[in-house]
C-alpha cells in the first residue's frame, strides 16, 4: 500500500513537473514576451532594460528555476493587457468552471445510474437497447457540436433556454448536459455492468427469496453494492470536467477558466495561458490522484494487490 | 485474413468504405469548388427548402461556399490526420513498448514513468497550447496530436511483449545466440500486429474528434480549408438563420466516429479478446470491463476519452 502510494504521488509531481517545463518551453520559443510589453517606438536601450528587469537577460537554467520557484509560490506575474495580477483573473474565472463541472457531474450520474440500472434489470429489452444507442452515440459525438445542436433546438427553434453566458439554473442545463453527455453514457455502462454483476449474486437471490419487495431488493441491496465503481468514477469525471472545459465553456460563453484561457490564447496574454494551462492542469492532476488513492482505500482487492 | 471477412459488420463497413471513396474521389464527387464560394449565392438553405436550389444540395455558407463539397473535401483532411497522427504515434509507441518490454529494468522503468505522465495529461488542454503556441497549421496539428497518442500505444505493445517473451520459441531464439533486435524483429513484433491493429482502429475516432475540436477551437487546421470542424465552427454565428452550415458536418462527423468506433469495436472482439478491457469505446456495456476496475484499468480506459468536454 505504501508502495503504491508513494509512487502515485511521485508520478504526480513528475507530470506537473513536466507541464511546468512544457509551459516554460513554450513561452520561450513563442517570441521575447519584451516585444509585447513595450510599444513599437522603445529603443533597443529599453529593451535591455526591461530585459534584465525581468530577468530574461540570465542563463536559461537560472531562469527555468526562478520560474519553477514562483510558480510554487504561487506567483504568476501580471496580465500583459490588465497589467493586474495574473492570480485575480484565475480566481473570478475559477468558480464558474467549478459550478458548470459539478452540475455536469451531478446531471451524467443522474441519468446514467437510472438507465444503467433499469437496462440491467430489463437486460435486453426495448429500454436496454435504447440506452444502448444513447452510449454509443454519446462516445462517437463531438462535444462542441452536440452543444450547438442544442442551442439551436432549444435555444432557437423552441425559445425555451438561454443559448449563452451565466445566470440562472436554466443557464446551466444545456452546458451542463453537453459536458455530461459522453460521461453519462460512460457512467451508464459501467452502473449496468456492476449491477449485472451483483444482481448474479447470491445475496440479491436469498434476498429475492426472503420475499422482500423487488423494488427493495434492487435499490437497497442492489445498487447499493454496486455503487462503489460508479461512485470514484464519477469523482473522476468532475476532475476531468475541469480539465477539459474548454470547448463547453467556448460554446456556450460560459465565464470560466477554460474560456480565459483561449481568449488569452487569441489576444498573446501568455501569463494567463501559462498560469492557466497550470492551474487546470494541477486540479486535473491532484484530482485523478485523490480518486485514485481513495478508490485503492475502498477497494480491498487492490489495497492488497499493490501491497 | 479470409476468415475475418465473414461477419464483418455491415453499418459500419458501408461508411468507412463511402468515406474512403469520398475523400479519394473527392475531385469528382464535389459539384463545386469547396474553397472559392460565389458571395452572390450566400446562405442559400438546402434544396428541400423553399429558397433551395439544386446546384447546392446543402446550402451554402456566409461565403457562398456550397456546403456539400465542402464536406466532401473535408473528409480527406480527417482521414490524412488520422492516417498521419496514428501513424507516427503507433511506430514510436510501438519500438518504445517493444524496447521498454523485451528489454526491462532501467530502460523499461524510464520508459514507463514517461509514458505514465503523457497519459496524465489533460489531452485537449496540452494540445490546444501546444498548438495555439507553435502557429496552427496542418503539420503542427498532426504532430501534436501524435505526441499525446503514442503513450497509449507504448503501454498496451509492452505488456504484450513482457507476454510474449515468455514463451518457448523466444527463450530457443536467446539460447540459439540470435541478437535482441532480430528477436524482437522476427519474433515479437508479428505476435504484436493484431493488438496493434486493434489499438489503431480505436483511437482513429478518437483524433477525429481531438482535430474537429481543435479546429473549432480556431488552433487546428487553419482556414479556408474545409475542415469540419472549422466548418461547425463557421456557422456558429448563423445558428438561427442558416443552421445548415453546421449541421451537415458535424453529422458527417458522427457518422464518421461512429462507424469507426464500431468497427473498432468489432475487431477487438475478433483479433484479440484480451484487449476487451481497453474499451474506452465498448459497444457492448459489458465489455466496459467484467470486473468493473479491478486494476483502476476499466474505470480508466472508459475515462480516456472523458476530457474531450
Amino acid at each position: 500500500m505504501w508502495r503504491y502510494l508513494t509512487g502515485r504521488v511521485l508520478q504526480t509531481v513528475l507530470s506537473l513537473l513536466v507541464v511546468v517545463s512544457i509551459v516554460f518551453v513554450l513561452t520561450r520559443l513563442s517570441g521575447n514576451p519584451v516585444h509585447l510589453l513595450l510599444d513599437v517606438n522603445a529603443t533597443e536601450r529599453d529593451q535591455e532594460i526591461l530585459m534584465h528587469h525581468l530577468g530574461l537577460d540570465r542563463p536559461l537554467p537560472v531562469q527555468y528555476g526562478i520560474y519553477v520557484k514562483n510558480v510554487f509560490l504561487g506567483d504568476f506575474g501580471n496580465s500583459v493587457l490588465t497589467r493586474r495580477p495574473v492570480v485575480e483573473h484565475i480566481w473570478e474565472r475559477l468558480p464558474a468552471t467549478v459550478e458548470l463541472g459539478l452540475v455536469g457531474m451531478v446531471l451524467s450520474v443522474l441519468i446514467g445510474v437510472p438507465l444503467g440500472m433499469y437496462s440491467a434489470v430489463r437486460r435486453g429489452g426495448v429500454l436496454d437497447a435504447g440506452a444502448r444507442v444513447f452510449a454509443v452515440l454519446g462516445q462517437s459525438m463531438p462535444t462542441f457540436w452536440l452543444g450547438l445542436m442544442l442551442i439551436l433546438f432549444f435555444g432557437v427553434v423552441l425559445g425555451v433556454l438561454p443559448a449563452g453566458g451565466r445566470g440562472g439554473l436554466l443557464h446551466l442545463l444545456l452546458p451542463a448536459f453537453t459536458l455530461g453527455y459522453f460521461t453519462s453514457a460512460a457512467i451508464m455502462r459501467l452502473t449496468r455492468s456492476a449491477m449485472l454483476e451483483v444482481l448474479g449474486s447470491d445475496y440479491i437471490k436469498f434476498a429475492r427469496l426472503k420475499g422482500l419487495h423487488e423494488q427493495v431488493v434492487l435499490w437497497k441491496h442492489g445498487l447499493k453494492n454496486a455503487l462503489l465503481p460508479v461512485v470514484t468514477f464519477a469523482v473522476m469525471l468532475f476532475v476531468q470536467f475541469l480539465g477539459g472545459a474548454v470547448v463547453t465553456e467556448t460554446v456556450f460563453a460560459w465565464p470560466g477558466l477554460g474560456r480565459l484561457l483561449l481568449e488569452s490564447i487569441t489576444t498573446r496574454d501568455y501569463p494567463i495561458v501559462q498560469a492557466g494551462v497550470l492551474v487546470l492542469s494541477a486540479l486535473y492532476l491532484t484530482g485523478n490522484l485523490f480518486v485514485d488513492l481513495l478508490y485503492s482505500y475502498l477497494n480491498p482487492r487492490i489495497r492488497h494487490a499493490r501491497a | 485474413m479470409p476468415a475475418l471477412r465473414r461477419g464483418l459488420p455491415w453499418f459500419p463497413g458501408v461508411v468507412l468504405a463511402a468515406l474512403v471513396v469520398t475523400a479519394v474521389f473527392a475531385g469528382y464527387l464535389a459539384p463545386q469548388s469547396p474553397t472559392e464560394g460565389d458571395i452572390t449565392q450566400k446562405l442559400i438553405p438546402p434544396v428541400w427548402m423553399e429558397r433551395g436550389e439544386g446546384g447546392h444540395p446543402l446550402g451554402t455558407d456566409r461565403f457562398g461556399r456550397d456546403v456539400l463539397s465542402r464536406i466532401i473535401y473535408g473528409s480527406r483532411i480527417s482521414l490524412i490526420v488520422s492516417l498521419i497522427a496514428i501513424g507516427v504515434a503507433g511506430s514510436v509507441g510501438t519500438l518504445l513498448g517493444l524496447i521498454s518490454g523485451y528489454r526491462g529494468g532501467v530502460t523499461d522503468a524510464v520508459l514507463m514513468r514517461l509514458t505514465d505522465v503523457g497519459l496524465s495529461l489533460p489531452t485537449i488542454l496540452i494540445a490546444v497550447v501546444l498548438v495555439a503556441v507553435s502557429e496552427p497549421s496542418f503539420r503542427n496539428v498532426i504532430l501534436v496530436i501524435a505526441l499525446l497518442l503514442w503513450p497509449r500505444f507504448a503501454r498496451q505493445i509492452r505488456a504484450e511483449t513482457l507476454a510474449i517473451k515468455e514463451q518457448d520459441f523466444v527463450a530457443l531464439a536467446v539460447v540459439a545466440g540470435r541478437s535482441s533486435a532480430w528477436i524482437i524483429r522476427r519474433h515479437i513484433f508479428p505476435n504484436v500486429v493484431p493488438t496493434l491493429l486493434v489499438i489503431s482502429t480505436l483511437q482513429v475516432g478518437y483524433v477525429i474528434l481531438l482535430e474537429g475540436t481543435l479546429s473549432f477551437l480556431g488552433v487546428g487546421v487553419p482556414p479556408p480549408s474545409p475542415a469540419w470542424g472549422l466548418m461547425i465552427a463557421d456557422g456558429r454565428g448563423f445558428l438561427a438563420t442558416a443552421w445548415w452550415i453546421s449541421l451537415f458536418p458535424g453529422l458527417a462527423m458522427l457518422l464518421t466516429v461512429l462507424a469507426v468506433n464500431l468497427m473498432g469495436d468489432w475487431l477487438r472482439d475478433h483479433l484479440d479478446p484480451k484487449l476487451r478491457q481497453l474499451g474506452s469505446r465498448a459497444t457492448d456495456p459489458e465489455s466496459l470491463a467484467v470486473e468493473p476496475a479491478i486494476e483502476g484499468v476499466g474505470v480508466r480506459g472508459a475515462a480516456a476519452g472523458g476530457d474531450r468536454g
